[in-house]
């Protein structure tokens, strides 16, 4: 059992706060992603969890136990490094059996658990190489190897994909998930990649200049932000956000255009209120092409001009001006379209966000 | 007289083959040939009598010379490991000092530009067993009552020769130690922490590994000059008392000039480079198999 409890979390490099007293609670077997742009402190509140880096206030609970005084080895955890940060003397299968090795663990039993994670990892037939004659790939699934054969009570993920080249990183994120139910541990995944972490995780913590903005599932993180940061950082193509006023049960964006102010928020603001207006490209898109056409509740219909098309395949990205800025549309089941056709969009108004300029946050209850 | 013809590049390197065949190539030439005659300073004419490998068969069958050759083994043993662990303490205290660490590694490299002949001066002070500074400070504070021999008794007359040795060149360690903590990735080590090493395991098992090619590097380097060392031991010592410090190369000094016989001395010169091409060799080795235990790039 092991829940992993941050509180009031807090790290300064002299007298710079870089982590600003964050509370988190993960769950025993868990999979939690910290998920934020580079800088904002993820790999530092991961690095506190390990005990790589000093705790400068707050503590730090696993299973239950507070851990700030303890080293990393009294932590019973293993963790997955960027670099992979393989022992470059030593072979694959060294690597592997090394903290085993150190721990006094008997012989047979090392080779029993390297093989099976070697087996796992589909490893066998490099476990005589050393880290330098092995792929990016290869080097990677050692390092999940490494982390494995210690059977830790926590996994710990620095940005373990960002070296690996696309297609490589959506089938070693496939592998990932597929070992969090194999191994049955808590796993925190650090990554800037909000695909990544909406893919993998129970829960996402959403991280922005040291601070938690939002912690939830994937589908509440996606369909209630928070905030208007969480909002244009989960979702691709992103949000489309934008400063309008309310006047008179409108939403007036710059130029005068004009939306009709979602029902949801009637009750929330008042007119001259500022606000920022998020609608998602799923959630404008032409008339007849949308996810949920014809159930929708508050749906709005205008006609625009279409500037640039992006076509997918089986969607089509539009580009579209309205209010002096371009808004982004997913059109699916798309039929073909040129550059500068006027197209009627539908806006389910019924998914759209407002949020307070001067906090960013959401004003739905 | 027509000279024949040689290529514009031939023709502009000529000066420098000309100029270092004359430096370097002659010499050692003549004083490769010098070892097969009994050539002495005082007769210069000897230096036309051909003897074979007479004056090497008396090297080779000299006790003079085993001993001489072990007692720079030994030197160099202990000299090199003593050098290695202080050089290696004191890398990683410099490593891990926070400030100061440019003034610190300058210090460091204070010993090296200093010449030998002066850090032989300097200990054959500090160690004279009367107005030395060793004696006087261990007296005075009552660690002994006598005055202790220190460069008249054999053993601790290269006792001091070797404390000679290791504080001039301890730095030549530090600095390639030094340069290869500054140079290793900190993954590697943070992943040892992580499965369960303490400090002095990750040391062992992950952080030596990666500067012991460092470490050969200066054993080469120092193993070179510690089996030419000259200077210190004829100052300090001049290979006295009663040869108990004679070193090869004191004594073909020593066979060279004083006894005058050039030829022998030659032979032994050839013989003792024996020695330092083996050492290299041999670290060269070391070198090559840790650079590719740790698959370094370079
Ligand atoms: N040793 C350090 N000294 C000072 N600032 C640091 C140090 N390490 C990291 N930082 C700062 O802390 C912040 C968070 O870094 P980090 O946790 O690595 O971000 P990321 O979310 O990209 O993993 C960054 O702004 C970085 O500049
Ligand atoms: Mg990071």
């Amino acid at each position: 059992m092991a829940p992993v409890t941050l509180k009031k979390l807090v790290k300064s490099y002299g007298n710079v706060d870089v982590v600003h007293g964050i509370d988190l609670e993960v769950k025993d077997r868990e999979f939690i992603a910290l998920v934020g742009p580079s800088g904002c402190g993820k790999s530092t509140t991961l690095r506190m969890i390990a005990g790589l880096e000093d705790i400068s206030g707050g503590v730090v609970e696993i299973g239950g136990r507070p851990v700030n005084d303890l080293p990393p080895r009294a932590r019973n955890i293993s963790m997955v490094f960027q670099s992979y940060a393989l022992y470059p003397h030593m072979t694959v299968r060294e690597n592997m059996g090394f903290s085993l090795k150190i721990g006094k663990v008997a012989q047979s039993e090392i080779d029993t658990r390297v093989n099976e994670a070697a087996a796992i990892l589909d490893l066998d037939k490099y476990m005589d190489r050393r880290p330098s004659q092995l792929s990016g790939g290869q080097r990677q699934r050692v390092a999940m190897g490494r982390a494995i054969v210690r059977k830790p009570d926590v996994f710990l993920f620095d940005e373990p994909l960002s070296n690996l080249d696309a297609k490589l990183r959506t089938q070693v994120r496939t592998e990932i998930k597929r070992l969090h139910a194999r191994v049955q541990a808590t796993m925190i995944y650090v990554t800037h990649d909000q695909v990544e972490a909406m893919t993998l995780s129970d829960r996402i913590v959403i991280m922005r200049d040291g601070h938690i903005e939002q912690v939830g599932t994937p589908e509440e993180v996606f369909k209630r932000p928070a905030t208007r940061f969480v909002a244009g950082f989960i979702g691709s193509p992103p949000m489309n956000l934008n400063e309008a006023t309310i006047a008179d049960g409108k939403l007036v964006f710059a130029g005068g255009q004009t939306l009709p102010l979602p029902i949801e928020f009637r009750s929330r603001v008042s007119a001259g209120d500022r606000v920022i207006f998020g609608l998602r490209p799923d959630d404008m898109y032409p008339t007849g092409h949308g996810l949920n056409s014809g159930e929708a509740t508050d749906v709005h219909e205008m006609e625009l001009p279409v500037s640039i098309t992006e076509p997918l395949g089986n969607e089509t990205l539009l580009f579209v001006t309205m209010a002096e800025r371009e808004w982004v549309s997913r059109m699916l089941n798309p039929r073909p379209m040129d550059a500068g056709e006027v197209v009627r969009f539908s806006f389910d108004l019924s998914q759209a966000h407002l949020f307070s300029p001067e906090t960013g946050k959401t004003l739905r209850s | 007289m027509k000279l024949p013809k040689l290529s514009a590049p031939t023709l502009l390197l000529l000066p420098a083959i000309i100029v270092l065949a004359a430096v370097i190539v002659l010499p050692l030439l003549f004083s490769l040939y010098s070892s097969f005659t009994p050539f002495r300073l005082t007769k210069p004419e000897s230096i036309w009598v051909f003897i074979g490998f007479r004056n090497y068969v008396s090297v080779l069958t000299n006790y003079e010379f085993w001993t001489a050759f072990g007692r720079t083994v030994v030197l160099l043993t202990i000299a090199l490991n003593a050098e290695m662990f202080l050089g290696l303490g004191l890398a990683m205290l410099v490593n891990k000092a926070t400030r100061g660490q440019r003034i610190l590694r300058t210090l460091m490299m204070f010993p090296m530009m200093f010449s030998p002949v002066l850090v032989g001066f300097q200990f054959k002070f500090l160690f004279n067993d009367n107005i030395g500074f060793v004696n006087n400070a261990l007296q005075s504070l009552g660690v002994t009552t006598s005055a202790i021999p220190w460069l008249i008794d054999g053993n601790l007359a290269l006792f001091s020769i070797i404390v000679a040795e290791v504080w001039s060149s301890t730095s030549v360690f530090a600095i390639l130690i030094l340069a290869g903590l500054l140079a290793m990735p900190q993954e590697p080590v943070e992943a040892a922490r992580v499965d369960g090493c303490t400090p002095w395991q990750t040391f062992r098992y992950v952080t030596w590994p990666y500067l012991m090619p460092f470490a050969f590097i200066a054993m080469t380097i120092r193993s070179l000059d510690v089996a030419r060392a000259y200077d210190i031991v004829k100052i300090m010592t001049d290979g006295g008392p009663a040869k108990r410090t004679e070193l090869l190369w004191t004594l073909v000094g020593r066979t060279a000039y004083s006894d005058a016989r050039m030829g022998l001395a030659n032979a032994m010169a050839y013989i003792a480079i024996l020695l330092s091409i083996l050492f290299t060799v041999y670290f060269f080795r070391k070198l090559a198999a840790a650079r590719q235990q740790i698959g370094a790039e370079w």
